[in-house]
Parts: C-alpha cells; structure tokens; sequence
C-alpha cells in the first residue's frame, strides 16, 4: 500500500498528488511512467512521474479526472492508500548533448512534459517551452515551466490567456527564430502530437513524441499498449513510451485508445452526479 | 486382480453448466476412487514412472500410502520432491512425463499419477511441520514470483537462508495467476502455496519491476548475496499479418491477464474487456485452449480455434482439447490466418484464412504444412486472440548478464548465469514449458546457490 503525502488540486479537475513509493523513487528519471491500481477492484492505469524526490522516497503524479478509474483516485485524499503502484516503467528520454530544445506540452500532458524541461536546464540546455491549454482554468504548471525554460510561449485554444492558438503556432513562430534547435519535445493528446510532428516534418527538426497508449502490466507481457512506428509494432511500455514522432502511426494510435470509449463501463452510472464530472463537462 | 481394473476417471461438471462460470471443471477423486486408482500401481521396483517426473517424485511411495488411507502420510512423501502438489496434479502433462513410462500404459491406460498427486494435495490433514534450518543470516533475493521462483524460495527458506521475491505485478504466481484460468487451477490453491511461503519466512516485493525498479547492482547494494531469476517467457508473439492491431485483436496474454489476473469477468471489477459475439483464437497450445474457454464462459457464441497443422500435432494437452470440444468450441484444423479485416470504426470484423494441407516429412520428421491454392475463406469474427506462442521478456536484456540469440539467459549446467552470484532457471532459460520444469530448475538453483555457500564455508 502507497501513501498519499499530499494532494493539490492545480486547476478543474487537474489534481497533484505526491506519494510514497521509495522504490520507484529510487531509479526515477524524466520521462518514465508509473502504473497505479486505487482498489483490489480497480484497473491499472499508467501515469507519468511528473516529479520525484528520492531522499524521501516520493513520487508525484499529475492526473485529469476522465473516467471511473481517476475518479476512485480523486476520492482519496492525503493520508489514505493507493492499493499499488510500480514504477519506473519505459525507458527515460534520451536527453543528452542537447544544445537546443523546445518542448511542447499540451493540457494535463504538461504534467509530463515538465520533467523533461527540467532535466534539460539541469543539464545546462538552452531549453524553450510552449504550452497549450483549452481555456485558463486548465492552466498548470505556468511558474515551473516559466522558471526553467530560457523562453515560454503559453497557448490557450479560446485566447483566455497567454497567446490565442494551438501549440502549433507558437512552436512554428519559435523555429523560424531559431534554425538551430536539436530537437522538438511534444507530449500531450495524440492528435496534438500528431499536427507538432507535422510542422517539423517541414523543418526537419528531429521530434520525440510520447505516447500514451492503453496499458494492463507495462511490463512488456501482454502488447495491449503496440503501436506502429516506422512500419513495425512496438510496445509503448517497454520500446517507449518516446518515440521517433515522423515514424509514430497517430491515426492508428488514436484509434487503438477509443476501443472501450464505446464499451460499458462498470459502475460509471452511478457516478454521473459527480461534481467533478460536471465539471469537466462545463469547461468543455 | 488389480490387473482388470480399468483407470478411474475423475469427475467432469457437465459441460452445459460449467460454461456458463469460472469454477473448476475437474472434480477430483473421492476416496473410493483414489484407493481404487492406486491399487492399480503395481509399486514396479524399478519405478520407470519417476525418470518422467521433472523433480523425481517417489510415485509408487506416495501411492502405497494412499492403499494404505492414509493420505497424510502420502502428502509427507510428496512434500519430499515438491512443493506445489497441488498445481502440478493439475496442470502437469502428465502423458507426456511420469505417466508415459508407466508400465501399466503399456497394455491399456497409465495409473492415473496426476489425479492421485492432487487428491492428496487436496485432502491431506497434515500441517507439515517444516521446521527450517537455522538462519545462516544470508539474504537471497528471487525475481518472479511463478513457479521456478515459488520453488526455489521454498528450498532456500527450508534451508535456511534468509529469502526476500520480488514480483512485477500486483499479485504473486506467475502465469498460474494470471495465464491458468480458475476453471483449470482455482486461485485459492495458488494463494494457499504462496501463504505456505510465507509461514517459512519468505518476504514478497510485490510491484517491483527488476530492470526498472531495480537492477543486480541494487540488490548487490542492498546485500543480498545471491540472486535467482525466474522471470518467465512471457513476451507475446504476433503473426505479423495485416490487421492485427486492430481493435479486437488481443494476445492470449493480454486477453487472459484481462480475465484471469484483472478479473473482467466478474461485475466488480472495473478492468473492461471488448468480445464481440464470434471470436477467433489462432494457435494449438494450452494457452489457446485456456483463451478459447474462458470467452466461450464470457458468453461468445462462437469460439473457433484456428490451427494451421491437423489435431495430431497440437501440442496441447489432449484432456484439454476434450474439454474444448465437448464444451463447443469449434476447431478448424489446417487452417492458417492471412489478414486480419476491419470495419470503417477499425474493429474487427472478419479473419481471412486458407487451407493448408500436410506435406513430406521434413529434416525433423514433421510434415510441414502449406496452402492449398485457392481456397481462401473469411471467417466472421469480432475478436481475434493471437496464441503463437511468447518470447523472452525484453528487461533481461538490461540486466547486464549474458543472453543467447533467442534472448533467453545463459546459463552453465547448474543454473549459473555469466555473473557469479546470479542463477536463472525456468522459462526465462528454457523459452516457453511447463510448470514442472520450471518448478524444477528452480528447486535445482536453490541446491547449486547452497552448495556454493557451503564450500565457501569449508575453505
């Protein structure tokens, strides 16, 4: 069983939580994953370490509420028990003799994109940031993002804040000022990923994307998170999750997501009044 | 008299009943029936029957007790060999081991060994008192909590040394827990072995992912002075055909791990599992069997199981394909996948197969099958569940020890990888076999790893 230390909401429906898990904290880099199960019943869901801290053994993960699985974890609050959690699962981004990098985050998938900036100043890389949001309210992680990149450009689809405009735009605005960059960083929803690799497809820049397929062990076991990349199937949890974003299948990824979107799932009825449910549906 | 009497076949549920749940099909013997059974066992004296069992059980011993009623005193005499009876009476290929050397198979059917291994695992009173040696104080760490594990852990602990497993999922066994459904080896029996463990002191890790959570360095690190790994095959193989990632098509791996370890066939819990009204699961194996019953128990109408060589190869168990087919299964033989054919929404909604026929007799014997020209059909199906078989586990390759082309580990004869004080034994080494085997190596390593310390003592 894994303590919640600390749990921070950090805009609608975005929740920060920090817990105890010394042997993932142990090995943790940027870019690895945890998978996480709240109750003996519950599935096990993958969620990218956003931060860790390995003196005191913690782990901290970001998550939006979607679905039955994070809404058992919003539901428990500091103090209460994650039933398992196992990590560090994938391989860590290959980050090294980096100059110049921009990293592209989109909505919760800044939680994951954040590490990476953060490795990349720690190791002295001229690092820009670019992150999307669909409105204000979603906004996370606008300081830490600002206080380690050397540039941020903030996206909001509706121009709530920040700049109006998809990530897209402000990624192209930066590689035109810059012809030297090393590599594009974009982690978010696929279809994002998806039009980032597009736009520097035209530059030639060299993109790392990472994906976020559906996962059960993440050990390598079963396949259910494959997907194609460069013409041959790979397992996200093990061969990735980052991969060559000019090589990734998105449409087949994208599609390979939604298999249960239009399954029953168990017991989400019930949980229909949920506040945080409505929620989501209001900012949307 | 003995000599008449047929073998005593264990009870079935009857097959319209036991495809509508989970429970376990085998009904295992009475007491009647296990003394008859065993008064068939002739005690040879020289016991061809133990030179087919992976870990040498004393057969005619454990039956003779079992003539005798007292089943506690065959449960002792088992317990000598093995650790896990009551798996192994069950899920063994006993036709192809102790029961294929049995004298009286020669003239009509083998004894009936395996049923009689678990009617004593399931019935025996006695709560063996293993007293372990006294603790040498030396930590030892096991990665995998299946089979070769369990019984390496189970050796060492009896011996003394002080045992901590380590284990990537959520829950201990292996593919016995999330490969072997309910229905073949009910998971009360599985926990029964592993809470066994732990009375002789055994510490489990579970959610410790070794390659990730861990390396050999850590556990160097931490003290632990000899390591065993048992981290299966469990890697699963596709056909690389078109189609197969659309949605529907599983691996007998995840698809089991869904129904068996995640239970999603019981209404609480939340881990889906997409089966539409016709599936198709691709392969011969027991693992093909285990995927194509458990969706026939998950309401599938229908079940078909393509195999691209005749029912003569399947290397499955034969007790398993009689349950397949009298639970209605439909088994297509000679049959061989060439695509796999998606709706607009990219779910599944047909196999495209062709017809093979069985040639000359290759450099090995076996007739190797190829396509008779012209007759593909589609076959309409929602799911496709691929059972060809699995590979080694990729995260070996980060363990910095030796592996071979097929990726599995290298090991010398008594288990020993390139570095010194690592041993690995069971599918991780051998690529994909039975318990048993597993069972053994692991119980062999736990010997080579005491026999190291001892003679280090001695110098």
């Amino acid at each position: 069983m894994y303590r919640i230390v600390l749990k921070e909401t950090l805009a609608t429906a975005v929740v920060k939580m920090t817990v105890e898990a010394p042997y993932v904290a142990r090995k943790a880099k940027a870019g690895q994953f945890i998978i996480l199960r709240v109750h003996e019943n519950s599935e096990r869901i993958p969620l990218t370490i956003a931060d860790y801290n390995r003196e005191d053994g913690l782990i901290t993960i970001i998550y939006q509420v979607v679905g039955k699985a994070t809404m058992d974890l919003n539901n428990l609050e500091e103090g209460d028990f994650i039933h398992d959690f196992v990590g560090p699962l994938g391989k860590p981004s290959e980050i090294e003799h980096l100059k110049k990098a921009i990293v592209v985050g989109g909505g919760v998938g800044c939680a994951i994109a954040y590490p990476v900036v953060k490795a990349l100043a720690e190791q002295n890389t001229e690092v820009f940031s670019v992150v999307g949001f669909r409105n204000k309210d979603l906004v996370i992680l606008e300081e830490e993002f600002a206080s380690h990149s050397d540039k941020m450009v903030l996206m909001s689809d509706d121009g709530s804040y920040g700049t109006k405009g998809f990530v897209t735009t402000g990624l192209e605005t930066l590689l035109e000022e810059h012809k030297d960059i090393d590599c594009v960083f974009a982690i978010g929803p696929i279809i994002m990923m998806k039009n980032v690799s597009a736009v520097t497809k035209k530059y030639g820049v060299k993109t790392v994307v990472s994906m976020n397929s559906i996962m059960i062990d993440g050990t390598g076991m079963c396949g259910g998170c494959r997907l194609t990349v460069g013409g041959e199937t790979k397992f996200a949890c093990v061969d990735g999750p980052e991969f060559d974003g000019h090589l990734v299948d998105f449409d087949e990824a994208q599609s390979r997501n939604n298999i249960f979107k239009n399954q029953p799932v168990h017991n989400l009825e019930e949980d229909k009044d949920c506040r945080l449910l409505k929620e989501i549906e209001n900012v949307k | 008299m003995s000599n008449n009497i047929q073998r005593t076949h264990m009870k079935l549920k009857d097959p319209r009943e036991r495809i509508t749940n989970f429970q376990e099909v085998a009904l295992g013997y009475t007491l009647e029936e296990a003394k008859l059974e065993a008064s068939r066992c002739l005690e040879c004296k020289n016991k061809p029957c133990v030179a087919g069992c992976p870990v040498g059980i004393d057969i005619p011993k454990f039956i003779h007790e079992i003539k005798a009623s007292d089943i506690d005193k065959a449960f002792e005499a088992l317990s000598e060999y093995t650790s896990l009876p009551a798996i192994c009476g069950r899920v063994c290929p006993q036709e192809t081991q102790c029961e294929a050397l049995c004298v009286r198979g020669i003239k009509g059917e083998p004894v009936a060994i395996g049923a009689l291994e678990r009617f004593v695992a399931d019935n025996h009173n006695n709560v063996l008192e293993v007293v372990p040696q006294e603790s040498k104080g030396i930590k030892t760490a096991i990665i995998g909590s299946g089979p070769a594990g369990l019984s390496c852990a189970g050796t060492l602990a009896k011996l003394g040394y002080d045992v901590t497993i380590f284990e990537a999922l959520h829950d201990t066994g292996g593919v016995l827990r999330y490969g072997i459904p309910e229905f073949r080896l009910p998971k009360e029996i599985v926990d029964r072995e592993v809470n066994a463990l732990k009375t002789l002191g055994v510490k489990i890790e579970k959610n410790v992912v070794i390659g990730r959570s861990l390396d050999l360095k850590d556990l160097e690190d931490d003290g632990f002075k000899a390591i065993f790994i048992g981290t299966g095959a469990g890697l699963p193989r596709f056909m690389n055909i078109k189609g197969e990632n659309l949605l529907g098509v599983y691996s007998a791996n995840e698809f089991l791990t869904r129904v068996n370890l995640m239970k999603a066939y019981e209404a609480k819990s939340d881990t889906p599992l997409y089966l539409g009204r016709n599936v198709a699961v691709v392969g011969g194996g027991n693992v093909a069997m285990d995927a194509a019953r458990s969706a026939k128990r998950l309401g599938v109408e229908n079940v078909y199981l393509i195999y691209r060589r005749s029912e003569e190869e399947m290397p499955a168990r034969r007790e398993e394909v009689e349950h397949a087919k009298e639970e209605a299964i439909e088994f297509k033989f000679l049959c061989n996948p060439l695509e796999i054919i998606g709706n607009e929404q990219q779910y599944v909604s047909g196999i495209k197969c062709i017809q093979m026929e069985l040639g000359e007799p290759d450099a090995n014997g076996r007739r190797r099958p190829h396509e008779v020209e012209g007759s593909e059909h589609l076959i309409e199906v929602d799911n496709v569940i691929m059972s060809i078989g699995t590979l080694a586990n990729p995260l070996i390759k980060t363990l910095g020890i030796d592996i071979n082309n097929r990726g599995l580990i290298e090991t010398n004869e008594s288990g020993r990888t390139s570095n010194m004080a690592v041993y690995a034994g069971g599918d991780a080494v051998s690529g994909a076999a039975t318990v048993i085997n597993a069972m053994g190596a692991g119980k062999q390593c736990a010997y080579e790893i005491h026999k190291d310390f001892m003679s280090k003592r001695e110098l």
